[in-house]
């Protein structure tokens, strides 16, 4: 456990430091630099090994097709703590549009260069392997590009005016001449087109092992495929797998098959109609992205929420994170082979936390409970004396409960004690966040590095394991727990009366053209939303930084050496979502 | 509430056998033992899986049931719950497992996504529903439909099972076995081998 | 790693296990035999003591939901004085402009004689299939038209597309499952007829 300690709020003046090449965005509502693609692995060398920037929050890419140009947008912190500095790189939208790839320097930017190939079209040069991430290789198109149309496109932003005043109701597929959600490029013929073997590129990328040893024998390479359809309770992944005998050689994940389009619906929705949608991304934990999302559209309207709105917000905030917590050693033992007996256990404290969630905003999973500006209504009667039971008396002997149940027990510390090991600058590295990163030994806590909404009037500790193996990371959830009802409990104690909206409550939001990125410490480690807005009703880059998607960049190299059981124990235990990995 | 319509004779037991004689029908009986022990698979895609996950779990015991028995083999189930939203890159996946549960089957879809599409039926990579590609059985709309929700699902799944008759049954029928569906294949688009007329016809146009 | 395996850690976890088990008798008996199937039983379940037996015997034991619950919207009606329903939904069409997946499809009535709107709804739809239940409809009407719904037994054999007739419930079975909102809802529309009428009388 490590004390608070005052972080840092200094950022760097880029053009100081690279006169002539780094230029600052001046756009209304901008910040940060523009650098020309030739200088950026220089710039962005110098950010990590001399100014200490060392942490790749996350890359991604706009498509600015009134002005011609794709930009690709990065955003690093010191894992000291303290704000951040993001940087930009300007490319003509022509194709082949290419930008040199940083993962030589950054290895956690391996997916989301991908991600940015796939859904935008952009190349980058030097990337050990650019295929589609989430879509099929043999998918048409560049989706997120704006002149890109889906299939049931209406119009550009919603509401549609097929809805009302004149709306009878037509199912959208008898719309297309398909009957389905589909659409095929002009001049495809389906007897001529022959299909390519999506599989071949991505076995290809697999690692070899030598298939002669020293003693003469020859060896084979066998690949297995574990997922999509699999026990382990972590939904649609599937991981390509390399064998030598039981050890793994070489592991890629592969995602994308519940990529709901979450980007590019964004981009359709209005501002408010995207809050319930933030509670599909992270499904286990929805008032956590509520959050993050309304903390980064308050930044852009340059609103605050009224005290006890910020009171309510962290109450809720960290009872999903005591929610989290508790699934997920409940599916970390699962994995680990102790047939669902920890999980029923977790289960049940779980479902009296979803009871309040019920009580309080209307649904046990999909809460939708934050608005722009406070929280969208106040805690019922009798409420309150719930949570005071939860957190003051049921919790904490529960969770010592199911500690002496597991901490103890040889069979999770044996197959825990050593395996999965990740090292923190393997975790630094790899743009790891979350109790993955914490229990490697590197204590950042975006609520103490830098703190939102009003967590910096909050005792708590940030939770630290040094060991980063597969029982750290169990027990630094049980270590989070606790500083969770640490934190319930003062704020029950201290909660003012009060409004809780600061402005009136509207349908359409009002948000001046900028761009804003606003990231919380979700349970699962650093979710943020980078939002552009352009001054409509809807915004014009609507992107997430999904924790899980960018902790997976570590899997592959924590399970090589490791055995295929081990495998699945190292998945549970860097705990990922599926609606968050695939949006 | 079963047994009593078990045992529903339309003869005369007389009265020194009454408590050791039951008479019923093969079909009751065969439909009672079916839906007593219906065997799901363990199939969650999305946020409705976890509702799944917490209708099997203590509070909400689908053990009572007789449906805890959730196997991830396709070959040893009698129900898919198709829980969560169906997207196109999954669905060839999902209709190869269907073909492989062996007969008698039946699918739930659970939750909007799995009905009609759901919130993301607009998005380039999402199947607007799933009754597009297997045939469905019961419909359990809400989003995600609480524990409460699958369980009222679940009893029409029983209901329509001991509803059913022998002589109808699809897989004592002669003839081809016409539940195997042609699986989808990922071209630039999703392509449903069963639409091929139809798809050559309108990317032809009409002068072909 | 080698550790000492005397089974200590195992046992502990054990005892936990059979505490509990334990506990499902010992709170059976205490409740002698009143414990399912009771409003009081239901509740004990779902309070801070819960112990023993944590199973809510769904379809015989239902746990009731909170008031704030949503599932599928519903439209209000009032009951005239002849007993015909008087729609409150005027088809402004707020609901369905704020809906995030567009699930609501309105049609307003025209007059044929004058061809104006007339503040009611001559076809209403919602699919249940794309309702992603989030309740900004029931948030953002004015008029205290739509709300969202309690019954969550909507398990069918086809598909589900709620029209009017579907959908329109009656103002008591609102106040039922929603006693406070109803409450507060009316008491502000009674203010406000209050207001304007006595801004009337002073005009007039």
């Amino acid at each position: 456990m490590v004390a608070s300690s005052p972080v840092s709020t200094q950022t760097v003046d880029l053009a100081a430091r690279f006169p002539g090449i780094a230029t600052p965005d001046t756009r209304p509502g901008y910040s940060g630099w523009i650098i020309p693609k030739e200088h950026l692995l220089e710039v962005a060398r110098t950010l990590r090994d001399e100014l200490g920037y060392d942490y790749l929050s996350h890359v991604t890419g706009v498509d600015y097709l009134p002005e011609g140009k794709m930009e690709v947008v990065y955003q690093v912190y010191k894992t000291t703590g303290g704000p951040g500095i993001n940087f930009k790189v300007q490319v003509e939208r022509r194709d082949p549009i290419e930008v040199p790839s940083i993962v030589s320097i950054y290895p956690g930017a391996e997916f989301q260069e991908r991600e940015a190939w796939d859904l935008l079209g952009i190349r980058f040069t030097g990337h050990p392997d650019l295929r589609r991430i989430l879509m099929w290789e043999g998918f048409e198109g560049h989706p997120l590009r704006k002149d890109w149309k889906e299939a049931y496109y209406e119009e550009e932003i919603k509401p549609y005016k097929s809805r009302w005043p004149e709306g009878r109701h037509v199912y959208a597929e008898s719309k297309s001449p398909f009957a389905d959600n589909v659409a095929y490029p002009a001049g495809f013929d389906p007897e001529k087109w022959v299909p390519t073997d999506p599989e071949q590129a991505l076995y290809g990328a697999l690692a070899r092992y030598q298939v002669r040893d020293e003693t003469g024998l020859e060896t084979d390479h066998v690949i297995v495929n574990i997922g999509p359809q699999h026990p382990s309770t972590h939904g649609v992944f599937r991981a390509a797998v390399m064998l030598d005998g039981e050890t793994i050689v070489s592991l890629k994940p592969v995602m994308g098959y519940l990529h709901r389009n979450h980007e590019k619906i964004g981009e359709r929705n209005t501002y408010l109609m995207n809050m319930p949608y933030t509670d599909r991304l992270d499904y286990l934990s929805s008032m956590s992205n509520n959050f993050a999302y309304a903390l980064t559209v308050e930044k852009l309207m340059n609103i605050k929420p009224p005290e006890r709105a910020e009171y309510l917000r962290v109450m809720m905030a960290e009872f999903t994170r005591i929610a989290n917590h508790l699934m997920a050693i409940g599916a970390l033992t699962n994995d680990l082979g102790a047939y669902f007996t920890p999980m029923l256990y977790a289960l049940e404290e779980r479902e009296l936390i979803l009871d309040v969630f019920e009580a309080v905003s209307g649904s046990r999973m999909m809460c939708n409970y934050f608005r722009f500006g406070g929280v969208v209504r106040d805690l019922p009667e009798g409420t309150l004396e719930k949570i005071k039971d939860l957190a003051f008396e049921r919790l904490p002997r529960k969770i010592d409960e199911l500690d002496r149940f597991l901490s103890e027990n040889e069979i999770v510390r044996s197959r825990g004690i050593g395996q999965g090991v990740l090292t923190a600058e393997d975790a630094i590295r790899y743009s790891a966040t979350g109790p993955l990163l914490r229990a490697s030994g590197v204590p950042y806590d975006i609520r103490r590095a830098e703190p939102y909404s009003i967590y910096d009037q909050f005792e708590f500790d940030v939770c630290v394991r040094q060991n980063g193996d597969i029982y750290d990371r169990l027990m630094i959830r049980f270590d989070e727990i606790r500083q969770s009802i640490r934190i319930i409990q003062q704020a029950v104690r201290r909660l003012p009366e009060g409004p809780i909206m600061a402005v009136k409550p509207a349908y359409t939001v009002r948000v001046p053209p900028g761009e804003a990125y606003a990231r919380v410490e979700g349970p699962k480690g650093e979710l943020g939303f980078y939002i552009i807005s352009n001054g409509k009703p809807a915004p014009w880059r609507y992107h997430v930084r999904a924790p899980s998607f960018i902790n997976l960049t570590a899997f592959g190299p924590m399970c090589t050496g490791q055995k295929v059981a081990d495998m699945v124990a190292i998945l549970g235990s860097i705990d990922i979502v599926l609606g968050e990995v695939d949006r | 509430m079963v047994p009593e319509d078990l045992n529903s004779p339309g003869y005369d037991i007389p009265p020194e056998a009454r408590g050791q004689v039951a008479i019923t029908t093969l079909d009751r009986i065969y439909n009672w033992g079916r839906s007593a022990s219906v065997w799901p698979m363990m199939f969650g895609l999305a946020c409705c899986a976890i509702e799944m996950i917490c209708t099997a779990a203590s509070r909400f015991d689908l053990a009572r049931f007789g449906m805890e028995i959730m196997r991830p083999s396709p070959r040893q189930s009698d129900l898919m719950i198709v829980s969560g939203t169906v997207t196109k890159k999954m669905i060839p996946i999902i209709v190869r497992l269907y073909n492989q549960m062996p007969e008698p089957k039946y699918v739930l879809a659970m939750g909007a996504c799995a009905c009609g599409g759901g919130p993301f039926k607009e998005g380039y990579n999402v199947v607007s529903g799933v009754d597009k590609f297997i045939p469905v059985d019961v419909y359990v709309p809400g989003c995600p439909p609480t524990p409460q929700a699958l369980l009222n699902g679940l009893m029409k799944i029983q209901e329509k099972i001991r509803g059913e008759s022998i002589k109808t049954a699809r897989w004592y029928q002669k003839g081809p076995d016409a539940a195997e569906i042609p699986i989808p294949i990922l071209g630039p688009d999703l392509i449903d081998p069963r639409k091929m007329e139809l798809l050559k016809s309108a990317v032809k146009g009409p002068e072909a | 790693m080698t550790q000492e395996m005397y089974g200590k850690g195992i046992l502990k976890g054990l005892s936990v296990s059979l505490k509990r088990f334990v506990e499902t008798y010992l709170d059976d008996l205490k409740w002698l035999g009143k414990r399912y199937g009771t409003p009081e039983g239901i509740a004990h379940r779902a309070s801070k003591e819960a112990r023993g037996i944590f199973t809510v015997q769904y379809p015989e034991e239902k746990i009731p939901v909170p008031e704030e619950f949503r599932f599928i919207p519903f439209l209000v009606y009032d009951e005239g004085p002849d007993g015909e329903k008087i729609m409150r939904c005027t088809s402004c069409g707020i609901c369905s402009r704020v809906c995030p997946p567009q699930c609501i499809w309105i049609v307003r009535t025209t007059d044929p004689a004058t061809g104006r709107p007339i503040p009611d709804p001559a076809e209403f739809y919602i699919d249940a299939d794309i309702c992603m239940n989030c309740g900004l409809c029931a948030e953002y009407c004015p008029f205290d038209a739509i709300k969202m719904d309690h019954d969550y037994e909507l398990a069918s054999f086809g598909r589900n597309l709620f029209n009017k007739e579907r959908l329109a419930k009656p103002a008591s079975y609102y106040e039922q499952i929603r006693p406070r909102n109803a409450a507060r809802e009316n008491a502000a529309r009674a203010a406000k007829q209050a207001s304007r009428a006595a801004a009337r009388a002073n005009a007039g």
